[in-house]
């Protein structure tokens, strides 16, 4: 996983509330079976007119496609960012367009969790402080913003700044971009004996063979 | 310190806590717990780039056995002998096909009497059981919380996760009890119970909780109802939903394939008495709602929160206090077509879906067909009857329901997940306005343009006949 430790990026606000992971990576782009890709796919159904499928053309009117705000690596929105289904592809196809921090007043649970695990940064501010830097944003030319992990810390260098919080777990995975499956491996030990005391329960072992061997 | 520890020890706990602390593999200081995960649950969307991960890393299955996948979100609803037409969603099928086989994972695949609903197959077959801990890579996970288990959804990193190491790095969520006290009036449902929930807390009124429902009209609830009800608690934000096991719950499990049988029974039942919050153990939050006073509930909007009963009004922008939300309502009633103010039943529909892995079980099928029993489906309406499984649509078929469905005009599909999402061709056209009975009213979540409102199987059945949304309190069965 990249780790994350300061960046700084133009700013891109998406003013609204709930905005789901539906929205983000519509389901016709979640058949393909790879990782990367989905950038080009990101809020397919806000961003591109036509029947859904690949060949939309982009009417230029989403906040993304704002020339304004081209290059963009940091999102801004309202609460409850990325309820709904827990499809990573939501976390990939935002990675994949650029961005490397999401600002919200909140975030659902397993939006949050997979951010993590790609390096996606996510920062919760509050209700006034997200609704301040939408507020700069689209205000001021080329606005930009500095998150810092090690500090916990936003700043735009001309007059807002906003410290955060993380649980330290999560924040020591992302400054060091840690594999956290390997992490769990440490544990093998633990693993083994948990599972000497609590083995697969028989009938599930000797039915679930007979599918295997079908 | 031996005293502290046999105090915390004896301190009233949740049943959450209980299933928790029973599967905590390790708690290393200054990191999350790991917690071990009894069952994996696969299907072909989520888990084709995390079987990835484990080849690039060289790594195995850890528990194979623990693990079983099944194919619904993107197969074709039209009879299973028909090659699917869609060439992207063939290739994630044989994908999950070649990675089952690969890692010896079993596999309820297309052909197989047991393909359904991940969420449906598992309590049908008896795989889900109280107290285990769940998994899926979707987050209707929630669903089997129902048996008293703690269930919930992850992304595919997660799901390489366990796959790769049968736990998963946990932060222990907090608990919300909500507790709802008298019954449900007939023709309120456990989706209505839902939605009224959703609709008073919001769709982020359980974010970082885990809720436990609790009180007479749970207890009332068949087990249908009850996994109705824990499916939509993603929709309030919560991580999992769940339900202490009683009686209902043993009756149901008792007997079914990979249920315990003869001696395991008696021993996993003597274990199973034991889940159930302690007195006085406490929670973070606690709710209380009077099923006496909830109503067969209809979305408006364009997600679950936006909802009101039948016998209401689409809400006026005016009685929203917070700017954000009266403009989400503003955006969300552009989406759905429709005026402030108007009376819900006068809004007609285009297409009917019944299905989905919050409506899709025998119960919800029956309630529906008592609803369309010799009557007809609107000439303006086009509806369906996805079954969750194989052995719904068997057991509904052997019960004559497919016949009612059929002579009133529904159609009768195949199972899966089908128009919930629509990864299959089952969607909704532009502009058409659909009543259904899944979980999630977001924009163009049945097809892109399409107009979703959430009810139960009997409102939707209602619908159909109507050609609008009707109370179904008002009913005249035949
Ligand atoms: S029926 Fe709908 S909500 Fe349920 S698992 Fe399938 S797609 Fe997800």
């Amino acid at each position: 996983m990249q780790p994350f430790r300061k960046h700084t990026g133009i700013v891109v606000p998406l003013d609204k509330v709930n905005v789901d992971t539906d929205q983000i990576i519509p389901k016709q782009f979640l058949k393909r079976i790879e990782r990367t890709g989905f950038g080009r796919f990101l809020f397919y159904d806000w961003r591109f007119s036509g029947d859904g499928k690949e060949s939309g053309t982009k009417t230029g009117d989403f906040v993304l496609d704002a020339p304004r705000y081209a290059g963009a690596s940091i999102l801004v929105a309202g609460k409850n960012f990325g309820c709904g289904s827990s499809r990573e592809h939501a976390v990939w196809a935002l990675a994949d367009f650029g961005f490397r921090v999401v600002i919200a007043s909140s975030f659902a649970d397993i939006f949050a969790n997979n951010s993590l695990k790609n390096g996606l940064l996510t920062v919760r501010l509050s209700d006034e402080q997200v609704a301040d830097i939408i507020r700069r944003s689209k205000q001021i030319a080329n606005y930009r913003l500095s998150v810092d992990l090690e500090a916990l810390r936003v700043d735009d260098g001309q007059g807002f700044e906003a410290t955060f919080t993380m649980d330290e777990f999560s924040r020591h995975c992302l400054l060091n971009g840690l594999d956290d499956i390997g992490l769990t491996l440490q544990h093998e030990a633990e693993i083994a004996a948990y599972e000497a005391k609590h083995p697969v329960p028989s009938e599930m072992e000797i039915d679930m063979k007979t599918i295997l061997a079908r | 310190m031996d005293r502290q520890w046999a105090k915390l020890e004896s301190m009233p706990r949740t049943l959450f806590e209980k299933i928790w602390d029973a599967h905590v593999v390790a708690a290393p200081t200054g990191q999350s717990a790991l917690l071990y995960i009894d069952l994996h649950l696969v299907h072909e969307v989520t888990s084709p780039q995390a079987f990835d991960g484990l080849r690039a890393n060289g790594r195995r299955v850890r528990q194979p056995l623990r693990t079983v996948a099944t194919v619904d979100h993107n197969i074709p609803t039209t009879p299973r002998g028909l090659p699917i037409a869609d060439a992207i969603a063939a290739k994630q099928i044989e994908a999950l096909q070649n990675n089952c086989r690969e890692f010896g994972v079993p596999l309820f695949d297309m052909d197989s009497a047991e393909q359904g609903i991940v969420h449906v197959i598992g309590p049908e077959l008896g795989i889900t059981l109280p107290g285990m801990t769940i998994v899926c890579g979707d987050s209707h996970t929630s669903t089997h919380g129902a048996f008293g288990s703690l269930a919930f959804g992850i992304g595919t990193s997660e799901v390489e996760h366990v796959l790769a190491t049968q736990c998963l790095p946990q932060n222990k969520p907090k608990t919300m009890q909500i507790l709802v006290r008298g019954n449900l009036a007939e023709g309120v449902t456990a989706k209505d119970l839902a939605l009224g929930i959703i609709g008073r807390i919001g769709t982020d009124g359980a974010t970082g909780y885990v809720i436990e429902y609790a009180g007479d009209a749970v207890r009332a609830l068949s087990m249908e109802g009850r996994m109705t009800l824990c499916n939509m608690s993603i929709e309030a934000g919560a991580r999992a939903g769940l339900i202490a096991p009683d009686e209902t719950t043993f009756a149901y499990v008792d007997g079914r394939r990979f249920a315990p049988k003869g001696k395991d029974w008696e021993e996993a039942l003597a274990s199973w008495r034991t889940l159930a919050s302690d007195a006085g153990a406490q929670f973070d939050r606690v709710i209380q709602i009077d099923a006496a006073a909830l109503a067969p509930f209809v979305t408006w909007g364009t997600n679950p929160g936006m909802v009101v009963a039948v016998n209401a009004r689409v809400p006026e922008l005016t009685s929203f206090a917070q700017e954000g939300d009266r403009r989400a309502a503003e955006q969300a009633l552009a989406y759905m077509g429709l005026e402030p103010g108007i009376p819900i039943e006068n809004i007609a529909v285009d297409r009917v879906f019944i299905g989905s892995c919050t409506n899709s079980r025998i119960e919800d099928l029956r309630s529906a067909a008592r609803v369309a029993k010799g009557q007809h489906v609107s000439p303006k309406v086009r509806a369906m009857v996805v079954p969750g499984s194989q052995a719904i649509k068997h057991a509904a078929e052997k019960e004559g329901l497919h016949r009612i469905f059929l002579d009133a005009g529904f159609e009768w599909r195949e199972s899966g997940c089908s128009m919930c999402l629509g990864m299959n061709p089952d969607i909704l056209q532009p502009g058409e306005r659909c009543a259904s009975t899944s979980n999630r009213n977001f924009e163009g979540r049945q097809g892109r343009g399409g107009r979703t409102h959430l009810v139960s199987p009997m409102m939707a059945a209602a619908a159909a006949i109507a050609g609008h949304f009707t109370d179904i309190r008002n009913w005249q069965f035949r």
